[in-house]
């Protein structure tokens, strides 16, 4: 009981910084967070799918790319009120993905991961494509939100603002989810295909639905991606950007809710800092610190608590079997 | 249950007494009176840009290295006016989203006085909303697109600098009046904004003359060749070839010209007029005779060796930018563009951001390592481009040789 107490108090006092942060750093770090809210949303999504789920997907960068310019198309050729583009990013990339999921699903791990990789290789060019939509290579810009003028508040806290009240709905709701008897069969799936089927779970259905659903998450996130930015073009969703998300869901810690965004953090501050350090050496420098990160702490940030309890007591604390089993990701057999 | 409800009411309270305090410190103008804007001091002046160190683009890293010379240079002299320039850049990766991060990091954490020559047509029009927003100038930016220019009266804030494409297709058309009045000319472009404003400008500039278009063929930035397009091209009856290609396709243009043994007048744009990029991978050989476009001293022609202003330019590039290559034009670029930003803190009648802004809107210099006869000139909103003469070019032998004289664009 008393650890369940120690996670109430622990949440509520990442809340309490959370609310406090705009207030307390200047307009570019505030700018900072609000991505960091962002890509937590996109790298939950994803945990939901590999961690939770255990298939892999390398190619959710193009989920979040969807949402971005369906956000961005939506405000500035249907002058949609902002808020409204949430969902309707989410909706979109929930039908894609389910769309998307029902062949590909057929496929299991390593097979599933390139055919998510094709569609990440595939994206920023069709983006370029539909040039008359699109605006190609130019980019979109789009008109931001801005703070309502009884809050009080600069542009940038209330952006900070509505993206924390929407990453905390979207928290919640895979929480929630995956808690209940939802999250027990899509578990069930990871950890044996044919148990889950002899119990009762429908594995094609199950799958494709986890699949939409990451889908829908990458969608929201990359709507709110263009408010905080006022601005997509097809070279911010490269490769690298899908990367960025399966690199935070595993620094952070595969199948924790807090794994997304400890990861979200990672992904956002140590590429900057790693630039600022020295210029040419930017990417050997972040992937040196994966590296070092997954050697130290292979269960990612979330199971520091853990890693230091054992270290402190000498031994292993009794939720060690039920959280080593996601780590592994793919389950044995599978690839 | 009832501690949630009761933590969810502190929270809600909490954020409510700060948001009713608010940000006392917006926008840093609150310190009143002084009279001048953040990122200047009567010793110092602080300059931002952003650039692709890494990625595609990461060639155009030399423009900095030019930059940062000059910038050296000025700095052992004593500075501009007494204030000696700190020019801070990141790196973008080519990527208008990063480019936006670092354009609020300059702005906001950094407090730099302007943001200079910051890279890419799409990077720049990614943060030019905000640049203007928040009235940081945002001068002589690294991209030909013409919109720099055309859009004075919204963008008050932002100008471009080098001639933009239009200028550079409308001495195309300048020089096929007075050498080929009838050319039928095929044209093979970038299916972009560059590519665009460039073959759109050619078509506007032949307008009333006998001079057509009779075949255009585009390719996307992405397609591995341009064999498909050169062979449609080259079996359409035009005796002229206008090549608006970045580096990369340039260099694929020549070759296949010559593969197909198509002999036309080849014109290429100053975007991939570069021997270094495009020529010297092509082949020499089969560079020969090419028609191309300039407006700064060619650091790798031997005509420039005794002219003190390509000798200062080498002088300072290799004390400064050891590692930059001096027979990279991009160097010579970002070193004039930095000796314009110089003229116009200079010009500066005090040392605010509006200041600057009027400085450089009201310009009339001679910048020595840009072509004879080429002077960068402003008026105020009605004349929003910085350099609008280029002179013809011809690939002989070795080297590019100037054609005539510079030609002023009508714009």
């Amino acid at each position: 009981m008393t650890d369940r107490r120690l996670r109430i108090a622990l949440v509520c006092a990442v809340a309490l910084v959370a609310v406090l942060i705009p207030f307390l750093f200047g307009p570019y770090r505030v700018g900072q967070f609000t991505l960091v809210l962002i890509y937590a949303v996109a790298a939950l999504g994803l945990n939901l799918l590999v961690g939770y789920n255990g298939q892999i997907s390398l190619g959710h960068g193009a989920f979040f790319a969807l949402g971005a310019y369906t956000g961005a198309l939506l405000i500035e050729k249907a002058d949609m009120p902002y808020l409204a583009t949430l969902p309707a990013a989410g909706a979109l990339c929930f039908v894609a993905g389910y769309l998307f999921g029902v062949p590909a699903l057929r496929l299991r791990g390593l097979y599933l991961a390139l055919v998510t990789l094709g569609l990440a290789i595939a994206m920023p060019q069709l983006i370029k494509r539909f040039d008359d939509l699109t605006e190609g290579t130019q980019g979109l810009t789009v008109e931001q939100p801005v703070a309502p003028s009884w809050t009080g508040l600069a542009d940038d806290q209330f952006l900070y603002l509505l993206s924390l009240a929407a990453a905390a709905v979207m928290f919640l709701a895979a929480w929630n989810l995956m808690r209940g008897p939802i999250g027990r069969s899509v578990k069930a799936v990871r950890d044996g295909e044919i148990p889950a089927s002899t119990i009762g779970v429908d594995l094609a259905a199950t799958k494709t639905r986890v699949f939409a659903l990451s889908a829908a998450y990458a969608g929201v996130a990359g709507a709110l991606y263009v408010l905080a930015l006022g601005f997509v073009a097809p070279e911010a969703f490269t490769l690298t950007i899908s990367f960025a998300f399966l690199a935070a869901i595993v620094v952070g810690g595969l199948a924790t809710i807090s794994g997304a965004l400890l990861g979200a953090l990672f992904i956002e501050f140590v590429p900057v800092y790693a630039s600022d350090v020295n210029d040419a050496l930017t990417g050997v420098i972040y992937g040196g610190v994966l590296i070092a990160f997954m050697w130290v702490l292979p269960e990612g940030a979330a199971g520091l608590p853990r890693r230091l309890r054992e270290l402190v007591l000498g031994r292993r604390s009794p939720r060690e079997e039920t959280l080593k089993a996601p780590v592994r990701g793919v389950p044995a057999g599978k690839a | 249950m009832k501690r949630t409800v009761w933590l969810a009411l502190l929270l809600a309270m909490a954020a409510l007494t700060f948001a009713a305090c608010g940000r006392d410190d917006d926008d840093g103008d609150g310190g009143g009176g002084g009279g001048s804007d953040p990122g200047i001091t009567d010793d110092s002046i602080k300059l931002g840009g952003s650039y692709p160190f890494s990625g595609p683009a990461s060639a155009y890293r030399s423009i900095e290295q030019g930059a940062q010379a000059y910038f050296s240079l000025v700095n052992s002299k004593g500075g501009a006016d007494g204030r000696k320039i700190d020019f801070v850049t990141l790196d973008d990766g080519y990527e208008p989203a990063k480019a936006v991060q670092n354009a609020r990091r300059l702005i906001q954490e950094e407090q730099v006085f302007a943001l200079f020559n910051t890279l890419g047509t799409a990077n720049n029009v990614a943060i030019w909303d905000y640049a203007n927003k928040q009235e940081v100038p945002q001068v002589y930016v690294a991209t030909g697109a013409s919109l720099w220019g055309s859009d004075v009266a919204a963008h008050p804030w932002t100008t471009g600098w080098q001639p933009d494409y239009v200028t550079e297709s409308q001495v195309y058309a300048d020089y096929l009046e007075n050498e080929k009045p009838n050319a039928k000319v095929a044209v093979l472009y970038q299916n972009d904004a560059f590519g665009e404003d460039l073959l759109n400008g050619f078509k506007e500039a032949i307008k009333g003359t006998d001079i057509q278009v009779v075949a255009d063929e585009s390719y996307e930035v992405t397609d591995p060749t341009v064999g498909s397009q050169m062979s449609k091209l080259a079996s359409s009856d035009a005796d002229t070839f206008l090549d608006i290609t970045t580096p990369k396709f340039g260099a694929q243009a020549i070759v296949a010209a010559d593969k197909l043994g198509w002999k036309v007048v080849h014109i290429i744009n100053n975007v991939s007029a570069s021997k270094l990029l495009v020529l010297q991978p092509a082949g020499l050989d089969k560079a020969q005779g090419l028609i191309s476009t300039a407006y700064f001293k060619d650091p790798a022609s031997q005509d420039w060796d005794d002219d003190a202003s390509m000798k200062e330019f080498k002088d300072g590039l290799a004390k400064y930018e050891p590692r930059a290559n001096p027979e990279d034009p991009n160097c010579v670029f970002g070193w004039a563009a930095a000796s314009t930003m110089v003229e116009a803190l200079k010009g500066m009648k005090e040392p605010t951001r509006a200041a600057l802004m009027d400085a450089v809107r009201n310009m009339d210099v001679e910048i020595p390592i840009l072509l004879p006869g080429i002077d960068v000139k402003t008026s105020g909103e009605e004349d929003g481009y910085p350099i609008e003469a280029m002179q013809i070019q011809r690939f002989q032998g070795e080297n590019w040789k100037l054609q005539g004289d510079v030609i002023q664009a009508p714009h």
